[in-house]
């Protein structure tokens, strides 16, 4: 036998050998199809750990840049589905899958570590046939912060602002004068309880169907305080349907001061305020009912509403009743506007107990609040100012102090 | 006394809950979640304030309501349980010229829910896994009551809103001042650019006159002044809220503690 034949028969013996390793990547699916993918596609860049700021430790934050494949994708088998982020306790791995994120995102918050423990953690570019994995990066612990530096901006607005409430508030108790502009709804508060009284009907006063922990419930039940030492001065009839039952509690307890203010507590009667029901348009149905068999002269809204605004105004507007209502709730206003004599919109509502108690310490609180309004002026005209610059200069610098300004702003 | 307990409460409550906002450290970082719950708790205790409210309101009226329909049945001699029976529609809805006792039918039916709600979800009646399974199973008559009753209520009632939107805005939109004008023209371009009318309407419209094209000129009015107008709504409302809440922190604002011990 030549050395030809030789090679020959070597080959014809080797031949199941050499099909079987010929055919085995088909059977090897997953790694064959993740180095098709690692192949097809790029795997995500610059991968970066941190402990997640400004947190009670237990998260740990992942970014990454993308995968230059990952705005292509008209090969659906092999566009980049999304980032799969795995963890381990080892550089080596095993990692394990801890979280998804979506195609284009650059950012993965792992809200499952143990404060004081070394992760790894590797993002793999996913396609339908696999992923592109980076190299794994680490190790990086969670910890908890003492502080929030994301809310930096909030602490010190917040620290100008209370500032300047209480240096009002203070020079208001020196005894220094105060402007306060005229809101009309609160003007017409003793008139629709005198137009009441004249006709001898009772006033219903609403406080919205939020429970005492809702600051505008807060305010509703304040206003209430005052409406009530009026109403306690010209024996007129109060009626109060609250949707909850704390709410009942502090609105009678409020009503008794008034009355004893007023130095009529043989007048008051616990059956004033009522409990209806915590269900919405149960509350509505009821209050509804009152409203076409009482008949009162005067409604009052006050407080947090929300679809059943409009159905109480409306019966109220029916009846012929003079409304005066108030809200925080941008989305009501304008059923409020439409359908009652007088609105407090909005800061109005949460102004309306000092403006009617005309103690000079409340009074001083609502100048504090200009403050406010002057430094989101300022900002709302320097930031418009400056991207205006940018847009008609197309200097870059404008554009960051425009973004720097907004950011002031932002609540993390 | 009364008072000065609920206010440094309040204070020291209300500068606490203001740090944990930026302390997210334990023990600081869930106080804000805590004290909510230990408000849910004491809600739950007032609820039942809430329900023996109800049931002592309606079922004084109910009995007001069944004595003085007993006392006219009664007046014009004869037998009267007949009569009682007879002239029982007229009495139930507010046939009595005694107002304190009109209407005392709805107070039988609101007792009646209560009640009928009450026995169904605390004792799990019907419920598929009894005693162990949750109140709003299905198959429950709770969970019953509520889907063929409850909520077919609540739905009619929140239908009347179509309505109610319909009479309040034709009082809103009549032009009877400049504001009152500019409202209207701005709904009805808002209300035809959400339509096919108004697509249809402006379609002929040059390429440069893009902007008045009725969708567009809609979605321009809708992003630009109409969210300016709530932006600037919004700022009032937080530094509103703000200045409150320092007012009720401060103790400035009391009103909300009622009386005082005199």
């Amino acid at each position: 036998m030549n050395r030809a034949d030789r090679l020959s028969s070597l080959l014809v013996a080797l031949s199941p050998a050499i099909l079987i390793l010929a055919l085995f990547p088909a059977f090897a699916i997953p790694q064959t199809t993740a180095d098709t993918a690692a192949a097809l596609v790029g795997p995500p860049q610059n991968v970066r750990v941190s402990d997640t700021k400004g947190d009670e430790g237990g998260s740990i934050t992942v970014t990454w840049d993308l995968s230059p494949d990952d705005h292509g994708g008209a090969d659906t088998a092999t566009a980049i589905i999304g980032y799969e982020i795995l963890r381990s306790e080892s550089a080596a791995g095993p990692f394990q899958s801890v979280g998804f994120a979506p195609k284009g995102a650059t950012r993965f918050a792992d809200a499952s570590t143990h404060d004081g423990v070394g992760y790894y953690y590797q993002v793999v570019a996913s396609t339908a046939q696999g992923g592109a994995a980076a190299a794994p990066v680490g190790p990086v612990m969670s910890s908890a912060q003492w502080f929030n530096t994301n809310r930096t901006n909030v602490l010190v607005i917040g620290l100008l602002l209370s500032g300047s409430i209480i240096y009002y508030i203070a020079s208001a108790r020196r005894g220094k004068k105060l402007f306060i502009r005229r809101i009309a709804g609160l003007e017409a508060v003793q008139e629709a309880i005198g137009r009441a009284t004249e006709m001898g009907r009772p006033i219903l006063y609403i406080p919205g169907i939020q429970d005492m922990d809702d600051v505008q419930t807060v305010a509703g039940v304040t206003i209430l305080g005052y409406v009530a030492r009026t109403i306690a001065e010209y024996d007129t009839k109060i009626e109060v349907p609250t949707s909850r039952s704390i709410v009942m509690s502090t609105a009678r307890e409020t009503i008794k001061s008034a009355y004893i203010a007023a130095g009529r507590p043989d007048a008051y009667s616990d059956d004033a305020v009522h409990y209806v029901t915590d269900e919405q348009f149960g509350y509505v149905a009821a209050v509804d009912g009152i409203m076409v068999r009482d008949k009162p002269a005067t409604c009052f809204y006050m407080g947090a509403f929300f679809a059943e605004s409009l159905i109480m105004a409306e019966t109220g507007n029916s009846i012929g009743a003079i409304q005066i209502a108030g809200t925080a709730m941008p989305a009501q206003l304008p059923f409020f506007v439409a359908a009652c004599d007088y609105t407090l919109i909005g800061e109005e509502l949460f102004a309306a107990s000092a403006y009617l108690s005309n103690e000079p310490k409340q009074l001083g609180s609502l100048k504090g609040q200009d403050v406010g309004k002057s430094i989101a002026m300022l900002a709302i005209a320097s930031g418009v100012i400056l991207l205006t610059l940018h847009q008609v200069t197309r200097v870059e610098w404008f554009l960051r102090a425009g973004n720097w300004v907004k950011d002031l702003f932002l609540l993390n | 006394m009364r008072r000065q307990v609920p206010l440094i409460i309040t204070l020291i409550v209300g500068a606490v809950l203001i740090i944990a906002a930026f302390i997210p450290h334990h023990p600081f970082g869930r106080l804000g979640e805590n004290f909510s719950l230990y408000f849910d708790i004491i809600a739950v205790f007032a609820f039942l304030l809430g329900g023996g409210n109800l049931v002592r309101i309606h079922g004084a009226r109910f009995l007001r309501g069944v004595r003085t329909s007993v006392q006219e049945a009664k007046k014009g001699g004869g037998f009267w349980p007949l009569k009682f029976l007879v002239e029982f529609p007229f009495f139930a809805f507010g046939g009595l010229e005694d107002k304190r006792g009109r209407d005392w039918f709805f107070s039988l039916i609101t007792l009646a829910g209560f009640f009928a709600m009450l026995y169904a979800g605390l004792f799990k009646i019907g419920n598929p896994d009894g005693w162990q399974g949750n109140v709003t199973q299905p198959g429950g008559l709770f969970q019953e009551f509520y889907q063929s009753m409850f909520n077919p209520l609540q739905a009619t009632m929140y239908a009347l809103l179509a309505f109610f939107v319909a009479s309040a805005s034709y009082r809103a939109f009549r032009a009877k001042t400049l504001e009152a004008t500019i409202l209207l023209a701005t709904a009805f371009i808002i209300l035809l650019g959400r339509t096919p009318a108004g697509t249809y309407a402006t379609d002929w419209l040059p390429s440069w006159l893009d902007f008045f094209h009725i969708p567009n000129l809609a979605n321009w009015i809708m992003a630009v002044p109409n969210l300016a107008g709530q932006r600037a709504i919004m700022i009032g409302i937080s530094l509103g809220v703000i200045a409150m809440s320092l007012r009720v922190i401060l103790g400035v604002e009391r009103t909300y503690l009622g009386a005082d011990e005199k």
